[in-house]
């Protein structure tokens, strides 16, 4: 049965757009049928980071609207055949989402995709409450830092109180994606740990993804980061995180950058 | 920085897990429109108490620490020396 999966966070900038084309892409990788929905409308950004910015022609509003229709705008990955995106406008406002126009659009979708992932805005308005409204299960991205937790602990109250899963007395299903984690900080002390963010927010762990310049890097070309370099330390977090939403039991661990001699030698390498 | 303030230094992260901690405490009672667990907790207590002592609100004293093994809830009863002892 399709899971609609809403990836929110109430702070900016913390990396819902890149793990939701990640997480994305990873589940595609993982033969998943997966359709990535940007939210964001007026700032669309999810076709940027996968690489389909020009090829957007229609979007989730001229469908919301019935100005197209849902084939006309999804677009499909040219890498991964079984990963569609559908883009937000960026010339109209999020007052055009209506409640109705987007649950007939993902009623429409669960028949054609295993996950439909609303990549949402930042904030908790109308684009934040509309992307979360409908979902089944919700990554809350949080960063180890105080003013993301603070938000997330925001959004973990709407998620249980704003959602139709919260309004029919159903218990919507919350998972923490740690981003941005540097171990070694956390160690020193100078970063909330795992423990801290996990023991305050109080939901379950999906995974957690190092800091790392392969984030950008992989921005950069327009690649989900599980696709432009699997083998990257947050392209492992990320392909682990997605077999725990599927449900599989994978050990938690915080994946390292390996590196040859040359590179523990020489520091970084060049892009 | 000199060599005595380097070890001095207290790391910032258990000063940001307190802040959230009593921070979020204190919002979840006004987003969620109840008082949180040991502000209720606090309240009920101090109700008991006062049926038999005479307390003051600023003088119970409610901490909740919940860790992996153990969970613990610390009450403290500051008791006024009763007039004339």
């Amino acid at each position: 049965m399709a899971k609609v999966l809403v990836v929110t966070s109430g702070k900016g900038g913390v990396g819902k757009t890149t793990s939701s084309a990640a997480l994305g892409a990873a589940l595609a990788q993982n033969g998943q049928k997966v359709v990535v929905i940007d939210f964001d409308v007026g700032l669309r950004n999810l076709d940027l980071v996968m690489g389909a910015e020009r090829r957007v022609v229609f979007d989730l509003i001229n469908v919301v609207q019935g100005d197209a229709k849902l084939n006309q705008a999804l677009i499909r990955d040219k890498r991964l055949e079984n990963l569609s995106l559908l883009p937000a406008s960026q010339t109209r406002d999020k007052d055009a989402l209506t409640d109705e126009g987007v649950a007939r659009v993902l009623t429409e979708l669960r028949e054609k995709f295993d996950w439909i992932i609303c990549d949402s805005p930042a904030g908790i308005e109308r684009g934040a409450t509309m992307a979360m409204r409908h979902a089944d299960v919700a990554v809350v991205v949080t960063n180890p830092e105080v003013s993301s937790v603070r938000d997330s602990d925001r959004i973990i109250g709407l998620l249980d109180s704003k959602t139709e899963k919260a309004e029919k007395g159903d218990r919507m299903e919350k998972h923490l994606l740690l981003t941005r984690y540097d171990p070694a900080r956390a160690e020193r002390g100078e970063m909330l740990k795992v423990e801290d963010v996990l023991e305050i927010l109080s939901i379950p762990l999906i995974g957690i993804i190092p800091e790392s310049e392969e984030v950008l890097r992989a921005s950069n070309v327009g690649s989900p980061v599980t696709l432009n370099n699997p083998a990257s330390a947050p392209g492992r977090a990320y392909f682990d995180a997605a077999r725990r939403l599927k449900g599989e039991t994978v050990e938690l661990t915080i994946p390292t950058e390996r590196r040859g001699l040359f590179g523990k030698l020489f520091g970084r390498r060049a892009a | 920085m000199n060599l005595l303030s380097f070890f001095n230094r207290r790391t910032s992260a258990p000063v940001a897990r307190e802040r959230l901690q009593i921070l979020l405490a204190h919002e979840r009672g006004i987003v969620g429109g109840k008082p949180d667990l040991v502000a209720q907790l606090r309240e009920e207590i101090l109700a008991v108490v006062r049926r038999h002592i005479t307390v003051e609100q600023e003088n119970v004293h409610v901490k909740m620490n919940r860790d992996a093994d153990i969970s613990t809830l610390e009450i403290e009863v500051e008791i006024p020396v009763p007039a004339g002892a």
